[in-house]
C-alpha cells in the first residue's frame, strides 16, 4: 500500500472524487482516501471541506485509519468547531476501550483539539485516565493536563487536576513521573509565584530516584526541573550533586548538559575549601570535552554553553585548550565558536600553541573566520603581556600577505595593542603606513589615522599622510571624520609650525561644511581651545589615555548568572535572557544562582527589611513634626514622603554599571542622590556626569564626587547638589531629565523624572493681598481642576508646608473648608491653589492657577503624592 | 517545548508538517523555507531566530528536518531528538530520501504522534516502537490483552529497551571495538593534537533477561585491583603498560550509571540485536598508525614540487587497508606529474587534490610519492591556503590500546551459563580526521 506515490495537488474535482471514496463501503478504499487527504493537508492545501466525510470514518477498529482521522481532526477541528462535536462520542468511548494503546490515543488526541465544547467533555475521561491502571495511559494523561491548561487554565484548577498531577510525581512508573514533572514545570512557568512544584527534600529524593530509571528524555525533564530547586544548605547541595554526577556519562548530550547545569548551579553553594568542590570541578571537564565529538549541530550548542562556563569558571577547562583547535572540515559556525573559546582560555602557559594555530587560521578561506582569527591575535597580545611581541610580529607577517581584509583587520588590532602598550612597538608604524592606500573600511581607516595622529612626532611625513585623507573628507564616514579631526589637531599641537594650514583646513571642514552635529561640536571645541589657551588644549587633547582592559566582550555578570541557570536551552545558545525572545509570560521569570553559604532564604528577607530603616534619612522630616507641634494638632505622626531609589540605568545597558537614585531637597538645595554599583569585572574610575538641557535648567552644581575607583561588586552613594541656572529647554514630560554618565569604560545615557516639588522654594509664601490680586489677574483659562481621591488627613496644610506649599488663608463656606495656597518654583513661576475639603468626604478638589499652565499637571501630582503619603 | 516539526525536500517543499503547539502558525513553514532553505548565503548557524520564532535544523543528504518553537526549549534536547528521529526513520525504511519519506508519510505521522507528545519527546527506542507501530499497521487489534499490557509496560518501563521472553537456540554475542584516531600534526612532525574516539558496538543474541558485565583494561580499575592485593603474576603484567587512561566515556541508557560512578564497573541488561554500548575518548599514549612527512617546495611562481613520505608504525605482522592520502593542490593548477612507488596516484582536478591509494601496507614500512605541479600564473594577491594533507586507513587493532578483558553473562532464570555463550571480539581502528599540515 505504501508504495503508492501521492501527487501533492488537489483540485476541486479531486475533492469531489475524494468525497466519494471516503463514503465508499470498502475499507481499503476509505483508508487510501484518508491518506490522500492527509497528504494534501501536509502541503498546505485546504481540505477542510471534507470534514464530515472524514469524521465519519472515525468509528473504526482499524487503528491506523483511526490515527489518520485523528490527525485530520487535530488540524481542522478549530475551524469547524460545531462539526468537531460529532467526534466527541467516539473519543469518550475510546477512553473506555480495553486496549490501553487506544485509551491513550484518545486522551492524547482529545487534548490537542482546541475547541471549548470538546474540552468540557474531556474532563471526565481525563480524570479516569490519570488514575488508569496502565502506566502508558497515565503518562499520556499527565501531558494532557498541560495541554488542557494551555487551553483553559481555570478549568484545570477548578477540576483539581493539578493535585492529581502532583500525586503522579510519586507514581511507581518512572516515565509517568518524568511526564508529570514536565507538565508541572510547564504549568508552573505561567504561574511564577505559585508553589506548584513544591520542591522539598522529600520530593527531590523521589525525583533523584526516578532519574536513575527513566528514559533519556525523562532524565532531561527531571534534571531541568531540579535546576530550579534551591537546596537549603551546602550539605544538601553536595548530596544532590553526588547523585547527579553519574549522568555526566550518559550518551545523550542533552542529559549531560542538563546535569552540568544542575552542578554549575549547586556548586555555588559549596564552600571552596571543600575537597568535594575540587573533585567536582575535575569531573566536569571530561564530559564537556566529549560533547565536542558529537554531531556538528550539538557541538555548536555545546560550544555556546562552554563559552558561558569558561567565563563563569575558567578553572574547569584551563588545561583543555587543544580540543578547541579548529579542524579544517568543521562547519563555519563551529569554527567561529571554537575561536572564541580559544581566546578566553589563552594564557601564558599555552600562548605559543595558540598563536601558531591562529596564524594558521589567518590563511583560511572564510572571510569572517579569517578576520576573527586576526582579531584574536590582537586580543592575545593584550591579554598575555609576554606574548605581545610575538603577536605583533605575527600580525606584521600577515600584513605582508597584502590580503586586503587581513591587512585592515590587523591594523585595527594593532591600534589596540598601541593603546595597551604605549611607546613600545612604534617601529612597526612604517610598515603600517605602506598599506595606507589599500584601506577601504572605515574602522581600519580610523584606526590608521589614530595611529598617525598619536605618533605624529615620529612619523616624518605625518602631515602628508593626513592631508591625503583630507581630500575626500566629506565622503568619509563619521568615524573617520572624527578621528581625522582629532589626529590633525594632535599633529598641530606637536608640530605647530608646519601644520597651521592643515589644522585650519580641517577645522573649517568640520565646522562650516559639515551637517553632522557631533563633528561640528568637536570642531568648535578644538577651535576654541586652540585659540584661547593652547596649553590647556595640549593638556586636553594629548592627555594620557586610560589603559584598555584585558578582557573584552565578557558577558555582563548578572546576565551570565542568569544564563548559567539556562544551560542547554535556547537562551544559552543566543546568550540572551529568555525574556528577549519568548513572548508572553512564559520564561520571563529571571533565574538567579544561589548565593554561597545561604543557610535559609530568610537572609534575603532580612536584607530587604533593613531598607525602610535607612530610607527616612532621604528627606528631612523635622519640618513636618515641628509644624504639627506648633499647631497642637494631635494627628498621629505622619511618615514623611519617601522616594525609594529607582533603578535608572540597569547594569545590562551600561557594561556593568548600575545607577539608581532619587531626588531630595535639603535646606534649600536640590540634591540628586545617586547609588552607583559596579557589576562588571573591572575597576571603574573617572566618573563624570552631565545633564541635557531641561525644563527648569537643572545642572550639576559640582563634579560627581567619586574619589576612589569603584571595584567590582562595590557600591557607592553620592549626593550631587544641583543648581537651577543651567540652560533651559522644554521637555516632555516637563519634569524629564536626560543624564549622561561617563566612566573609564564608556558614556551611558539615561533619563529620569524628578518630582517637581524639588523646585518649590522656601520663600514661596505670598502676601494675602498679592495672592488675591494675582488670582484675579491670571486668566480663567489657565485654571485647572483636579480631584484627589481617598484622602484622609486632618492637617493637610502642615503636611504641605513640609514640601514648601504654603497656606495663606482658610475659609469655611457651607461646611466646606477652602484652603488658599501658594507655591513658587525655582525659576520664579508662581502657582496658586485652592483646595476644597468637605468634612467627611475623602475626595478633595483642587484648582490650580498659574501663568504657565503646563506645570499644573506636575504640581497636582505633587499634591497627590504629598497628601497621600 | 517543541512547537512543531517540518520535513522539506531540497527545493523547500514540505513533505511532513506536524504542529504540536498552538503558538506555531502555518506561516512558520514558509518562514523557514524563505529564510534558511532559499537563503543565498551559506548556513551560518543550525539555530535561526526569525521573528521571535526559533528554528533548529539538521540536514540528511538533501532533506531538511526542522524543529520550530517559540519557547526557551532545551536546545541540546532538540538536536538529540532530531538525530534520534533520523535513526528511527532509517531503521523503519532505510535511507532518508524524498522518495522514502513520501512513500512512508503515514508511518512518519504515526511515529511523530507516538514519540512526541505536546512537544515532549517520549519513548524513542526503535526496539519497543516496532512492537506496536508496524509497517503493516494492523497489529493493534489482534493482540491479546497480555500482549497489549506487555507493550505498554515495555514502552514505559524501566527496561524499555528489551522485551521479555526472548529465546535463542544458540546464545551468541559479537563485540566490535571501533576506534577512529584523529591527528593534527605540524609540518615539522610535532603532534598538535591527537585523540581517539572509540565505540564499543555489540550485537547480542541472548535468551531471557541476561545481566552482563563488561571489563576492559581501564587504568583506574587495574590500578585499583593492583592495590587491593590481588597481585598475581598476570595482574602485575597487565598493570604495567597494558592499561590505558580513558579521558571520558558515555554509555547506552541500559548501563547502570550510578554503579559505574561508584565502582567503575559496567553492568547492564543488553537490548536485543545491535546497539552501541559505550563511547570513549583517550588522548594519552596513542599509537599513531601512520606518519606523514610532507615536503613542499615552490619553484618560481608557476611550479610546486611536492614529496610526501608515509611510514607505517605498528607490528610488521599486521596489515593496514584502504589507505588513501589526499594531497591538496592549488586552485590554479594546470598540470600534475606524479610518481609513486606503491599504489596508484591520480590528480583529480574537480577535488583540487592528488589522491594516492594503496590497498594494503604492512607495519614498519614506508612509501613515497613525489609530484610536480604546474601552476597558471595568476594575479590573485591571496596566497594559496595550503590545506592539510589528510589520510584515510583501516588497521586491525585499537590505536588507543584498549583491550576487552571480559564480558560476563548471567541469566539466573534460564539454564545457560557464561561458558555457554559464544563471544566474538574484533578491533578496528580507522582514521578520523588525520591531518598533517604542509
Amino acid at each position: 500500500m505504501r508504495s503508492v506515490m501521492f501527487r501533492f495537488h488537489v483540485c476541486a474535482g479531486e475533492i469531489f472524487e475524494l468525497k466519494a471514496e471516503l463514503n465508499s463501503d470498502k475499507k481499503e478504499k476509505k483508508k487510501e482516501a484518508v491518506k490522500k487527504v492527509i497528504a494534501s493537508m501536509t502541503v498546505g492545501k485546504d481540505v477542510s471541506a471534507l470534514f464530515p466525510d472524514v469524521v465519519n470514518c472515525m468509528q473504526t477498529d482499524n487503528l491506523e485509519l483511526k490515527k489518520l482521522v485523528y490527525l485530520y481532526l487535530m488540524n481542522y477541528a478549530k475551524s469547524q468547531p460545531d462539526m468537531a462535536i460529532m467526534a466527541v462520542n467516539t473519543f469518550v468511548k475510546d477512553c473506555e476501550d480495553p486496549n490501553p494503546l487506544i485509551r491513550a490515543l484518545a486522551v492524547r488526541t482529545m487534548g490537542c483539539i482546541r475547541v471549548d465544547k470538546i474540552t468540557e467533555y474531556l474532563c471526565e475521561p481525563l480524570r479516569k485516565c490519570l488514575k488508569d491502571e496502565d502506566p502508558y495511559v497515565r503518562k499520556t494523561a499527565a501531558v494532557c493536563v498541560a495541554k488542557l491548561h494551555d487551553i483553559n487554565a481555570q478549568l484545570v484548577e477548578d477540576q483539581g487536576f493539578l493535585d492529581t498531577l502532583k500525586d503522579l510525581i510519586s507514581d511507581s512508573n518512572p516515565m509517568v513521573v518524568a511526564n508529570a514533572v514536565a507538565a508541572l514545570s510547564e504549568i508552573a512557568e505561567s504561574h511564577p509565584n505559585s508553589n506548584l512544584l513544591d520542591l522539598n527534600p522529600q520530593s527531590i529524593n523521589k525525583l533523584l530516584t526516578a532519574l536513575n530509571e527513566c528514559t533519556e528524555w525523562g532524565q532531561i525533564f527531571i534534571l531541568d526541573c531540579l535546576a530550579n530547586y534551591t537546596p537549603r544548605d551546602d550539605r544538601e547541595s553536595q548530596s544532590i550533586c553526588e547523585r547527579v554526577t553519574p549522568r555526566l556519562s550518559h550518551a545523550n548530550s542533552a542529559v549531560v548538559l542538563s546535569a552540568v547545569k544542575v552542578l554549575m548551579k549547586f556548586m555555588e553553594m559549596l564552600p571552596k575549601d571543600l575537597d568535594y568542590y575540587g573533585t567536582l570541578l575535575k569531573k566536569l571537564a571530561p564530559p564537556l570535552v566529549t560533547l565536542l565529538s558529537a554531531e556538528p549541530e550539538l557541538q555548536y550548542v555545546a560550544l555556546r554553553n562552554i563559552n558561558l562556563i569558561v567565563q563563569k569558571r575558567p578553572e574547569i577547562l584551563k588545561h583543555e585548550m587543544k580540543v578547541f583547535f579548529v579542524k579544517y572540515n568543521d562547519p563555519i559556525y563551529v569554527k567561529l565558536e571554537k575561536l572564541d573559546i580559544m581566546i578566553r582560555l589563552a594564557s601564558q602557559a599555552n600562548i605559543a600553541q595558540v598563536l601558531a594555530e591562529l596564524k594558521e587560521y589567518a590563511t583560511e578561506v572564510d572571510v569572517d573566520f579569517v578576520r576573527k582569527a586576526v582579531r584574536a591575535i590582537g586580543r592575545c597580545a593584550i591579554k598575555v603581556e609576554q606574548s605581545a611581541e610575538r603577536c605583533v610580529s605575527t600580525l606584521l607577517d600577515l600584513i605582508q600577505t597584502k590580503v586586503n581584509y587581513v591587512v585592515q583587520e590587523a591594523i585595527v588590532v594593532i591600534k589596540d595593542i598601541f593603546r595597551k602598550y604605549p611607546n613600545k612597538y612604534e617601529s612597526v608604524i612604517a610598515t603600517l603606513c605602506e598599506n595606507l592606500d589599500s584601506l577601504d573600511e572605515p574602522e581600519a581607516r580610523a584606526a590608521m589615522i589614530w595611529i598617525v595622529g598619536e605618533y605624529a612626532e615620529r612619523i616624518d611625513n605625518a602631515d602628508e599622510l593626513l592631508e591625503s585623507f583630507l581630500e575626500g573628507f566629506h565622503d568619509e564616514s563619521t568615524q573617520v571624520q572624527l578621528q581625522l579631526l582629532t589626529a590633525i589637531v594632535k599633529l598641530f599641537l606637536k608640530k605647530p609650525t608646519e601644520t597651521q594650514e592643515l589644522v585650519q583646513q580641517v577645522l573649517s571642514l568640520a565646522t562650516q561644511d559639515s551637517d553632522n552635529p557631533d563633528l561640528r561640536d568637536r570642531g568648535y571645541i578644538y577651535w576654541r581651545l586652540l585659540s584661547t589657551d593652547p596649553v590647556a588644549a595640549k593638556e586636553v587633547v594629548l592627555a594620557e589615555k586610560p589603559l584598555i582592559s584585558e578582557e573584552t566582550d565578557l558577558i555582563e555578570p548578572t546576565l551570565l548568572e542568569e544564563l548559567i541557570c539556562h544551560i542547554g536551552t535556547l537562551a544559552s545558545v543566543y546568550h540572551k535572557p529568555p525574556s528577549a525572545f519568548v513572548e508572553g509570560s512564559r520564561g520571563v521569570m529571571h533565574k538567579r544562582l544561589p548565593a554561597q553559604g545561604t543557610e535559609c532564604p530568610d537572609v534575603g528577607n532580612a536584607a530587604g527589611g533593613s531598607a525602610p530603616e535607612a530610607a527616612p534619612s532621604i528627606i528631612p522630616s523635622q519640618g513636618d513634626l515641628l509644624g504639627d507641634l506648633l499647631n497642637l494638632d494631635l494627628a498621629p505622626p505622619t511618615t514623611p514622603a519617601v522616594l525609594l531609589p529607582l533603578v535608572w540605568l540597569p547594569a545590562m545597558k551600561a557594561k556593568g554599571l548600575e545607577i539608581s537614585g532619587t531626588f531630595a531637597r535639603r535646606a534649600g538645595v536640590i540634591q540628586m542622590e545617586l547609588v552607583l554599583t559596579n557589576k562588571a569585572m573591572s575597576v571603574m574610575t573617572d566618573f563624570a556626569i552631565q545633564f541635557n538641557r531641561n525644563s527648569f535648567g537643572l545642572a550639576p552644581a559640582g563634579p560627581l564626587q567619586v574619589l576612589t575607583p569603584l571595584g567590582p561588586n562595590q557600591t557607592i552613594e553620592v549626593s550631587l547638589p544641583l543648581s537651577t541656572v543651567g540652560p533651559v529647554m522644554k521637555m516632555d514630560p516637563l519634569n524629564n531629565l536626560q543624564v549622561a554618565v561617563k566612566n573609564n569604560i564608556d558614556v551611558f545615557y539615561f533619563s529620569c523624572q524628578y518630582p517637581i516639588s524639588m523646585l518649590f522654594v522656601e520663600d514661596g509664601k505670598m502676601e494675602r493681598q498679592v495672592f488675591l490680586a494675582t488670582w484675579k489677574d491670571i486668566p480663567n483659562d489657565n485654571e485647572s481642576q483636579f480631584q484627589i481621591q481617598d484622602c484622609h488627613l486632618n492637617s493637610a496644610s502642615n503636611k504641605l508646608q513640609g514640601s514648601n506649599i504654603f497656606t495663606i488663608a482658610k475659609r469655611t463656606v457651607e461646611g466646606q473648608d477652602m484652603l488658599y495656597m501658594s507655591i513658587k518654583l525655582s525659576n520664579g513661576i508662581w502657582v496658586l491653589a485652592e483646595l476644597k475639603v468637605q468634612a467627611g468626604n475623602p475626595n478633595y478638589t483642587i484648582s490650580l492657577k498659574c501663568r504657565a499652565p503646563e506645570v499644573s499637571q506636575c504640581v497636582f501630582q505633587c499634591y497627590e503624592a504629598v497628601l497621600k503619603n | 517545548m517543541i512547537g512543531g516539526l517540518f520535513i522539506y525536500n531540497h527545493k523547500g517543499e514540505v513533505l511532513i508538517s506536524r504542529v504540536y503547539r498552538d503558538d506555531i502558525g502555518r506561516n512558520a513553514v514558509d518562514a523557514f523555507r524563505v529564510n534558511v532553505i532559499h537563503a543565498r548565503q551559506q548556513v551560518r548557524s543550525p539555530v535561526t531566530n526569525i521573528a521571535r520564532t526559533s528554528f533548529f535544523h539538521v540536514k540528511r543528504s538533501n532533506i531538511w528536518l526542522a524543529v520550530v518553537t517559540k519557547q526557551n526549549v532545551n536546545a541540546a534536547m532538540v538536536f538529540e531528538f532530531l538525530y534520534k528521529m533520523c535513526d528511527v526513520m532509517a531503521s523503519y525504511f532505510g535511507k532518508i530520501s524524498e522518495e522514502n519519506i513520501k512513500n512512508n508519510f503515514v508511518l512518519i505521522y504515526e511515529l511523530l504522534d507516538e514519540i512526541l507528545d505536546f512537544g515532549y519527546p517520549q519513548n524513542s527506542e526503535t526496539g519497543s516502537l516496532k512492537t506496536f507501530i508496524t509497517q503493516q499497521g494492523i497489529k493493534g487489534q489482534h493482540q491479546t490483552k497480555e500482549e497489549q499490557s506487555q507493550i505498554t509496560s515495555q514502552v514505559t518501563g524501566q527496561i524499555g529497551w528489551r522485551r521479555e521472553g526472548i529465546k535463542y537456540r544458540r546464545n551468541e554475542l559479537f563485540l566490535d571495538v571501533l576506534e577512529s584516531v584523529n591527528l593534527l600534526m605540524s609540518p615539522q612532525g610535532q603532534v598538535l593534537s591527537a585523540h581517539v574516539s572509540g565505540r564499543v558496538v555489540m550485537k547480542s543474541y541472548l535468551s531471557g533477561m541476561p545481566e552482563c558485565k563488561f571489563g576492559m583494561n581501564d587504568k583506574i580499575i587495574i590500578d585499583k585491583a593492583g592495590k587491593g592485593g590481588v597481585t598475581n603474576e598476570a595482574g602485575k603484567s597487565t598493570s604495567g603498560k597494558q592499561s590505558i587512561a580513558i579521558d571520558d566515556c558515555t554509555f547506552n541508557q541500559c548501563v547502570r550509571l550510578s554503579k559505574f560512578d561508584s565502582e567503575r564497573s559496567i553492568s547492564f541488561i543488553p537490548p536485543d540485536g545491535e546497539y552501541e554500548l559505550m563511547r570513549y575518548r583517550t588522548t594519552k599514549d596513542i599509537i599513531l598508525p601512520f606518519r606523514v612527512i610532507p615536503l613542499v617546495r615552490e619553484v618560481g611562481r608557476t611550479k610546486l614540487e611536492v614529496k610526501v613520505v608515509i611510514k607505517s608504525n605498528f607490528k610488521p605482522s599486521l596489515l593496514a587497508q584502504k589507505i588513501e592520502v589526499r594531497i591538496p593542490t592549488p586552485l590554479n593548477t594546470s598540470g600534475v606529474q606524479v610518481i609513486c612507488m606503491k599504489g596508484k596516484a591520480k590528480y583529480k582536478a574537480s577535488e583540487n587534490a592528488i589522491v594516492w591509494k594503496i590497498k594494503r601496507m604492512a607495519g614498519m614500512k614506508e612509501s613515497q610519492i613525489s609530484a610536480e605541479i604546474e601552476l597558471l600564473p595568476t594575479n590573485d594577491k591571496k596566497k594559496w591556503a595550503r590545506p592539510p594533507i589528510s589520510m584515510n586507513f583501516e588497521v586491525p587493532f585499537a590505536p588507543s590500546g584498549l583491550k576487552v578483558r571480559y564480558l560476563k553473562v548471567f541469566e539466573s532464570k534460564l539454564n545457560y551459563s557464561d561458558h555457554d555463550v559464544i563471544k566474538w571480539v574484533r578491533y578496528i581502528g580507522r582514521s578520523g580526521i588525520y591531518e598533517t599540515r604542509c
